[in-house]
């Protein structure tokens, strides 16, 4: 059976606001999905709480909508369980910065070879606009009464820094980018990191659509916008790690922290940093058990007709006294 | 006349208390006796004091007793902090270089505790000094000798022309377990049989304890004056284990298929998980080897939510934590219980509140593992009273939760952690695993997660599933899985979910909802690890011809309402007796049977309760002269 975009639809109705960011993630995601041709029954989308969490309902594969803030932890468990599995997970960036924040580090020292996307609008739709982690110091969105008091953080500098293998950004009214960026992400051995730039329209008053587009900058000669977002892709700029050498990895990393640090007139999207040379932890469990990936968790059979075939006899033998 | 002889070593953490400790037991054990040992010890890696009591006898034992008949102090402080618990006819042990410490020089007491001793020994008219304090035991009727360990290490050094021994203090453990050996004239092949197999990574080092115990042992021997005790070897029962007592869940969960628990590290609980994971690959019969795989998170919460995450996939999934690290899971658990997921976490108690006695023994969250969590929601709460019912529980918990798709929490705690104790061998034809509505093939494409059954519980997918496909939520959620406010559809969830605890009720036998160990018109309602002594006690009333009853329940939530009021019907008066302040189990009693026991007997210093004082106060209630609420305090 071929599959196709509208096989990984399912027919929920989606409750987000008119013009919202995250419609072009969850279709890039259903085109990934398609593009890749992985059976429906062997991914699984893992969720966080916000308009963000509810994406895995959307999608027609295995869908987990978890807590706010937890999506991490549900979605490794299920990965390190059982391999096989293709997983996603997808959160706004106040469940993964902030509440989250812990698991979103100890996730990147892990590195299970699985993709994260950050749904990052700056605020907190869902509980109606407060500041959350990515807004900048000292901006006011629409329904804040002052000015945010908090530094922002940066996703792909602390997902480098965590140690996630692969970090890209991605940005929703650019689909077809933002769905090889997810198909790069998926096919990445190690944990992916996609930062996905997505408009509140309802919220978020400052970053918005034609802020990105550059409507409030208008080149004087060819009297167009003038885009704030380019493309990684277009540049001369590597973001692969090639060889296990210090300083390569350093300069990778440095110039990927470097890069991650442009806002306001010039943003980048795309790949940012890709390294493959650290093994994922699906492969590192394999040191201590050599057959996990042949006979994970999830494959192991435990009983036959209601008895354990597990056998204990050299535990209990030890123990004799 | 039985032998029930118990021997306490101490000493600061780190200095190989519990090896020696070990070796007692095992020398023992194997002379077939009976073993029940305590460990207890401060939050703290090197220095603070701890001390292990080993009780030994022919006849089945569960418990420890009040007071020590034989004692053995390579420091100070574990003379000033147990002499006057030795018993009259009991020996003390002791480096006679501590003789002129005073209590002011033990920089490790906390104030309260050096006040009561200054004054104990200036009203006894003593020296604040380690003598004063042997003075004393002296006056009772203890029989105290010295012998300077550092002289033995500095001989033995001589003796084998290796200078290095001068220096080793931390074999202080070995001589003292050995100089009472020694004195005790247990066969020396025992001993040397045992430090083998406790040394036996390490052939060198066994050499080495192996020299200075025949050593110490000789000197015992020689030198101490004898008295009339004897220790027969005897022959050893069959099938007898020597166990840790965090070993039976950690066994349990091999044996049970569990193949994934996620953890946080606290105390006591990652005993088991650092067990699990020393024996993580796994022989399985007429199969290719199994493994248990075992991660350690970055906190609690992802301990629980990781093995959500590994249970959906189909597999038997676990955690293992203690009550601060519980705290953390709570909002992960109600997930759980509106996704009906099986997951089971074991739950090692300590005493709180807060951090409280971060590693002393308590049961003080019984009602924080019911009553936790956003909402309502089903789960089941089971409590385990010794090791080895530990064991078989365990592979019960992970049916239950299988069966009725719920969170099951394992109530154990710090006193079944860190016993030793002898037992039958866990039998392993006695084991079986029901995995309830786990489906393994699903033939076409109209599967729903959530559809209404008979009994209210669904067929269950996984992870993977060909036409399986499924979707949870923390919302609540229609047949499929989706989110949904509908009114109607919520009282059906509801009554979906919450109608499974009386399915629970009426599915899990009598007996393994409640066991009734012994009748009579006293009976004892207790939960958990103070079994052990309440067994113990009972026979030692039986010996004075009381019966009294006792009825452990081990499925605390639900709550086995009906099941209680039957065994208690023939009872007159109810004993509650239990580690924490309030009687929690007793405020369950009144809540479900509108009753509140007669009688309360508590203990919470977070020292595990002794058979003897257990004794003591039920003789109290039978003598019609106890308070309806007694608390115990006995233990240092």
């Amino acid at each position: 059976m071929v599959l196709k975009v509208g096989d990984f639809k399912t027919d929920v109705h989606n409750d987000w606001c008119p013009g919202c960011g995250d419609f072009g993630i969850v279709n890039a995601i259903q085109m990934a999905l398609a593009e890749m041709k992985i059976p429906r029954h062997q991914s699984a989308i893992f969720s966080g709480i916000g308009c963000s969490g509810k994406t895995s309902h959307f999608i027609n594969v295995f869908g987990i909508h978890t807590l706010h803030g937890r999506v991490l932890t549900f979605a490794q468990g299920a990965k390190i369980a059982n391999p096989n599995l293709e997983i996603i997970a997808v959160g706004g960036d106040g469940d993964g910065l902030g509440i989250g924040a812990g698991h979103f580090v100890a996730a990147g020292r892990r590195n299970v070879d699985m993709t994260y996307i950050i749904f990052d609008n700056a605020v907190y739709g869902l509980t109606k606009g407060q500041a959350s982690p990515t807004l900048k110091l000292g901006e006011k969105t629409k329904s804040l009464p002052t000015p945010n008091t908090n530094y922002n953080v940066n996703p792909i500098g602390l997902a480098i820094a965590s140690g996630f293998t692969f970090a890209a950004r991605g940005y929703s009214y650019d689909v077809r980018q933002l769905k090889d960026l997810i198909v790069a992400a998926v096919n990445h051995k190690g944990l992916a990191f996609l930062d996905v730039l997505q408009p509140c329209p309802t919220y978020n008053d400052i970053n918005t659509r034609d802020w990105f587009s550059g409507e409030d900058r208008i080149d004087e000669t060819t009297k167009k916008p003038m885009p704030r977002i380019y493309k990684l892709e277009d540049t001369d700029y590597d973001p692969v790690v090639h060889f296990s050498d210090e300083t390569e990895l350093n300069q990778k990393k440095t110039q990927a922290i470097v890069k991650s640090l442009e806002w306001d007139s010039k943003i980048p999207t795309g790949i940012f940093y890709k390294n493959e040379l650290i093994t994922p932890f699906t492969r590192r469990l394999t040191d201590k058990i050599p057959n996990y990936l042949e006979n994970p968790s999830a494959l192991q059979k435990i009983s036959r007709d209601g008895k354990s075939i597990t056998n204990i006899d050299k535990i209990l033998d030890s123990l004799d006294v | 006349m039985a032998t029930d002889f118990t021997w306490m070593i101490g000493g600061p953490q780190g200095s190989g208390v519990e090896t020696a400790a070990n070796i007692f037991s095992q020398v023992f054990s194997k002379m077939g006796y009976q073993i029940f040992g305590k460990r207890e010890y401060y939050s703290n890696i090197k220095g603070e004091h701890s001390y292990f009591a080993v009780r030994i006898s022919d006849e089945k034992i569960r418990s420890s007793v009040k007071g020590t008949n034989m004692l053995i102090a390579f420091d100070a402080e574990t003379i000033f902090r147990h002499a006057d618990d030795v018993l009259e006819n009991g020996i003390v042990i002791y480096d006679s270089t501590l003789e002129n410490m005073r209590v002011s020089d033990v920089i490790t007491f906390e104030n309260d505790f050096k006040n009561r001793l200054e004054n104990l020994l200036k009203s006894k008219n003593k020296e604040v000094t380690v003598k004063g304090m042997l003075d004393l035991a002296s006056e009772n009727g203890v029989k105290v000798h010295s012998v300077s360990f550092r002289s033995l290490l500095t001989e033995l050094s001589e003796k084998l022309e290796n200078p290095r021994i001068k220096n080793m203090n931390r074999m202080f453990n070995v001589l003292g377990v050995s100089l009472s050996l020694g004195l005790l004239m247990i066969p020396f092949e025992k001993l040397t049989e045992s430090i083998n197999s406790i040394f036996s990574k390490k052939k060198s080092i066994a050499e080495i304890n192996v020299s200075a115990a025949n050593f110490a042992y000789n000197y015992a021997a020689a030198k101490f004056e004898h008295n009339n005790l004897k220790f027969e070897t005897k022959d050893v029962q069959d099938n007898t284990i020597l166990v840790q007592g965090y070993y039976g869940t950690s066994i349990g969960k091999i044996i049970a298929g569990c193949r994934f628990q996620s953890y946080y590290p606290i105390t006591p609980a990652t005993d088991e998980s650092n067990f699990l994971e020393t024996n993580e690959i796994l022989e399985i019969n007429e199969d290719r080897p199994g493994s248990t795989l075992v991660v350690q998170t970055e906190d609690e919460i992802s301990a629980i939510g990781m093995a959500i995450g590994s249970s959906l996939t189909g597999v038997r999934s676990a955690t293992c934590t203690s009550g601060p690290g519980f705290a953390l899971m709570t909002e992960c658990l109600s997930w759980a219980g509106i996704n009906e997921v099986p997951v089971v976490i074991t739950f090692y108690q300590r005493s709180g509140p807060s951090t409280g006695l971060p590693t002393r023994h308590g049961q003080d969250d019984l009602l924080c593992a019911i009553n936790s969590g956003v909402g309502e929601f089903p789960r089941i709460v089971y409590a385990s009273g010794n090791v080895s019912d530990s064991f078989y529980d365990t592979t019960q918990v992970f049916n239950y939760a299988d069966i009725f798709q719920v969170p099951v929490i394992h109530m154990l705690d710090k006193f079944i952690a860190s016993s030793v104790t002898t037992c039958e061998r866990f039998d392993e034809t006695k084991v079986n695993i029901d995995r309830g509505k786990l489906l393994v093939e699903i033939p076409s494409d109209n599967y729903n997660r959530f559809a209404y059954t008979e009994d209210g519980i669904s067929p269950r997918s996984k992870l993977g599933l060909e036409n399986g496909i499924f979707w949870n939520t923390g919302d609540e959620s229609d047949v499929q899985g989706h989110i949904s406010e509908d009114p109607v559809n919520r009282v059906e969830k509801m009554d979906k979910r919450q109608s499974r605890l009386d399915y629970i009720l009426e599915k899990i036998p009598e007996y393994e909802q409640i066991v009734q160990h012994s009748e009579g018109d006293f009976c004892i309602v207790s939960w958990g690890s103070t079994q052990g002594p309440i067994l113990d006690a009972v026979d030692m009333l039986k010996n004075d011809g009381i019966d009294i009853g006792f009825i452990e329940i081990k499925l605390l939530h639900p709550f086995p309402k009906e099941v209680l009021k039957k065994s208690l019907s023939n009872s007159k008066t109810i004993i509650n007796v239990e580690a924490n302040y309030n009687g929690q189990l007793g405020s369950l009693i009144r809540q479900n049977l509108e009753k509140d026991p007669d009688y309360y007997i508590l203990k919470f210093t977070g020292r595990p309760m002794t058979c003897t004082e257990l004794y003591d106060t039920l003789k109290k209630i039978v003598n019609n002269n106890a308070q309806k609420r007694e608390v115990l305090t006995y233990g240092a």
